[in-house]
């Protein structure tokens, strides 16, 4: 079922973040703001979680929310939904003794291995890997620039500008 | 546009309109026939295709019910999405990248030519690459296919730089931008390339061709096409003659029709052709319509594939420009010294980064799968496509247990890799990988096959009725005024992209139409 979920998933939140108006949002402080069912220290945990399964050094934690405002979303429509969560969020704090968030990057992620194929840790990783690497600001940071149609396309736009290796001849690729 | 009357027993009734239906309705319209043409999908045009990778997904793909089994590794990533083709009208042509390759003589002969492959259900075609030449000419001039009637070729893009010198440094001949059916210049009321990157996705200058803005409006301007968006063909029906006499279908308001026909085509592409005709199962045709063979379903072929990737010290920028925008031809050849019958292609692919996150290693997380995220610009990515060997079992079959909105049971898509499959994809991982390495690869990545956007071979065409379902016309053995007129009827897949033959093919099969209207056969 993996893959279902994943395609309805893209399917919300294509259409879901243009609606959503109050996001979650995490300050600088830790403090949730904004969630619908989700309670800030499962939140909290699932932030976390999604730091060490798709971990970018250089990303802030904005970036992340996003898959938490989408798994937030989710749960508030779907009971379903917000029980797999949940109890995935209350296994994981178990298994660590209730201090997943404050274990080694090391520790957290010989924690995740041990769940890697419940269906909770697959629900957070595949609703991640949209919404995080569908993420504007995350584009930037890969220098992914996007739409490019709103500028004309590449063809003015740097489409063949690689100058570490040599230019094939025309024959093969016509300067048009 | 013309409106036909459900109880006009005249018309000529296609289902789909992608690459095989759009182009059978232009020719037969344009011969004087009138055409219904039933789409599933909704109508969209270059100015509702959006540059995002999930948005266009979400808004062209088939995502309607599908279940996969067998040993490919798609069935474990993707249970749902065996393939990855369109629902729309203008079909998968929405999505394709334009890539237009003739097959090779060899290749309708490979019963003949590749003896001693055990295992598959080999067959040659009962026509010869000869006869299909004047059509392969008119497809090419219809689809504006570069380095054809004088085009020229497209600018290479970056990823074509990197492949081109990996390429002739380890002694490749042949490598160009490519036989691509996307104008470098407006040519035939379609735009220039603009080199946006989103060939996948529709292309918003309207320079690649696509059945939506080229042979469906034409089309229409003859008065003859009646176009019937989100018109989901469930059900052929015929006579006690065991003649066709019409579709029933359903519109999205779940209000069923029953469109009568004069003759009816069949081209929704290799997974719904076979699965119409076993949901058309009746008391004269127990094992599914035009299925006296038993080959309806079996034979399915997705092309051996497969991508390489490669990360450079310095930026490339994949996603800049034509998807596919080069080649490499000097592996397409027969030559089993290699370990394998059958030969491929290397095309360039980019990804933009959210389609690489999700299939750069399906499943994959951890920082070891993040760092090579972090390499993106400097990555070059190529596809490789070639001959995969027909088995009977593997096979589009009804699952029962599980059905789609309207109720009918979903398509099942089981597939296992043929040894000599595995061979060659294994040679080509190799042969990619060299390519790069002679760029100054600093990495290689192997990624596994995605699901298929290449589909054939179903209901295969054959000499003699027994060995499959459909004659050289793609008129199906058991029913006459029933056609096939997509990539089903492939007897084997060739190595080459298909869609140029599958357009050939219904080129024509339109003027066999036609002929055989005027003679009254029909
Ligand atoms: C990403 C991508 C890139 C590709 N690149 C290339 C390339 O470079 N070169 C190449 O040769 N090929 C390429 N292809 C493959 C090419 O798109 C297909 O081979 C071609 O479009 C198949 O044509 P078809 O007529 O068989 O089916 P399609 O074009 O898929 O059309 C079938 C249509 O039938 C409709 N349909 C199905 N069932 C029903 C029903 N029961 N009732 C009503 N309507 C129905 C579907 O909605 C669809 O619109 C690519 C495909 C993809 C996905
Ligand atoms: S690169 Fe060219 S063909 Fe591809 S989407 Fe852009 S304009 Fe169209």
């Amino acid at each position: 079922m993996k893959r279902r979920e994943f395609l309805q998933k893209s399917a919300i939140v294509i259409v879901g973040t243009a609606v959503v108006k109050a996001a979650p949002a995490v300050g600088a402080n830790g403090q949730w703001s904004g969630l619908r069912k989700l309670s800030p220290a499962q939140a909290q945990t699932l932030l976390v979680m999604a730091r060490q399964i798709y971990p970018h050094p250089k990303l802030d934690d904005a970036c992340y929310v996003s898959t938490i405002e989408e798994l937030d979303a989710q749960a508030a429509v779907s009971p379903q939904t917000a029980r797999l969560i949940i109890d995935g969020v209350a296994q994981l704090q178990n298994s660590t003794g209730g201090k997943f968030d404050r274990l080694s990057p090391e520790q957290q992620t010989a924690a995740l291995e041990a769940i890697q194929s419940t269906a909770f840790f697959q629900k957070v990783r595949s609703t991640e890997v949209v919404s995080l690497y569908n993420n504007h600001q995350v584009w930037k940071q890969f220098d992914y620039r996007g739409a490019s149609y709103p500028f004309g396309g590449y063809l003015h736009h740097g489409f063949n500008d690689l100058k570490w290796l040599p230019n094939p001849p025309d024959s093969a690729s016509p300067r048009g | 546009m013309a409106q036909y009357d459900h109880s006009d027993d005249s018309v000529i009734v296609i289902v789909g309109s992608g690459a095989g239906g759009g182009t059978l309705a232009n020719s037969l319209c344009r011969h004087g026939l009138k055409v219904v043409l039933l789409e599933a999908g909704s109508r969209y045009s270059p100015a509702t295709f959006r540059n995002d990778e999930w948005f266009a997904f979400n808004q062209l793909a088939w995502l309607d019910k599908r279940t996969a089994s067998g040993s490919w590794r798609v069935a474990r990533d993707f249970p749902n999405l065996p393939a990855w083709i369109c629902k729309t009208v203008g079909g998968t042509t929405v999505h394709w990248a334009g890539a237009s390759l003739r097959l090779e003589d060899y290749e309708f002969k490979t019963k003949t030519h590749y003896s001693g492959v055990g295992g598959a259900n080999l067959l040659d075609w009962p026509l010869t690459l000869q006869e299909l030449q004047p059509y392969y000419s008119m497809a090419e001039d219809r689809m504006g296919v570069t380095r054809t009637n004088d085009i020229p070729g497209l600018p290479g893009n970056n990823n074509f730089k990197v492949m081109y010198n990996g390429a002739t440094r380890v002694g490749y001949q042949t490598v160009h931008t490519g036989r691509m059916a996307i104008n470098p210049q407006p040519r035939s009321g379609r735009a220039g390339c603009m080199q946006l990157g989103f060939c996948f996705q529709g292309c918003k200058s309207g320079a690649k061709w696509s059945t939506l803005y080229t042979e469906i409006p034409q089309a229409e301007a003859t008065g003859r096409l009646d176009l019937r968006p989100q018109s989901m063909a469930l059900q052929v029906r015929h006579d006690r003659n065991g003649k066709a006499t019409g579709v029933l279908y359903v519109e999205q308001s779940g209000q069923q029709i029953f469109q009568k026909a004069r003759i009816v085509c069949l081209a929704g592409n290799s997974i719904e052709t076979p699965r119409l005709l076993l949901n058309s199962a009746s008391s004269m045709f127990p094992h599914g319509l035009a299925n006296s063979s038993g080959q309806v379903g079996r034979n399915y072929m997705r092309h051996t594939t497969g991508s390489v990737y490669a990360i450079f010290k310095q930026p490339v920028h994949m996603y800049r420009g034509t998807v596919m925008a080069g080649i490499i031809l000097d592996e397409a050849r027969l030559d089993p010294g290699r370990g394998f019958v059958g030969g491929f292609e290397m095309e360039t692919i980019s990804l933009g980064l959210p389609f690489m996150a999700s299939f750069l290693n399906p499943g994959a997380w951890g920082r070891d799968y993040t760092r090579q995220l972090e390499q993106y610009s400097n990555m070059a990515g190529m596809w490789i496509v070639g001959e995969d060997m027909p088995q009977e079992s593997n096979r589009v079959t009804l699952n029962h247990a599980v059905k789609d909105q309207w109720g009918l049971p979903v398509a099942n898509v089981h597939y296992d890799d043929h040894p000599n499959d595995i061979a060659m994809r294994n040679y080509a991982y190799k042969r990619g990988a060299a390519v790069y390495e002679a760029a100054g690869a600093v990495k290689t990545i192997e990624v596994p096959p995605y699901p298929s956007t290449h589909n054939l071979g179903t209901c295969r065409m054959s000499a003699k009725p027994g060995d499959g379902v459909c004659n050289k016309w793609g008129q199906t053995h058991d029913v006459r005024n029933l056609f096939i007129s997509d990539g089903s009827q492939f007897t084997t897949s060739g190595g080459e992209n298909p869609t140029l033959t599958i357009v050939t093919l219904a080129l024509r099969q339109a003027d066999r139409i036609a002929s055989e209207c005027a003679k009254r056969n029909l």
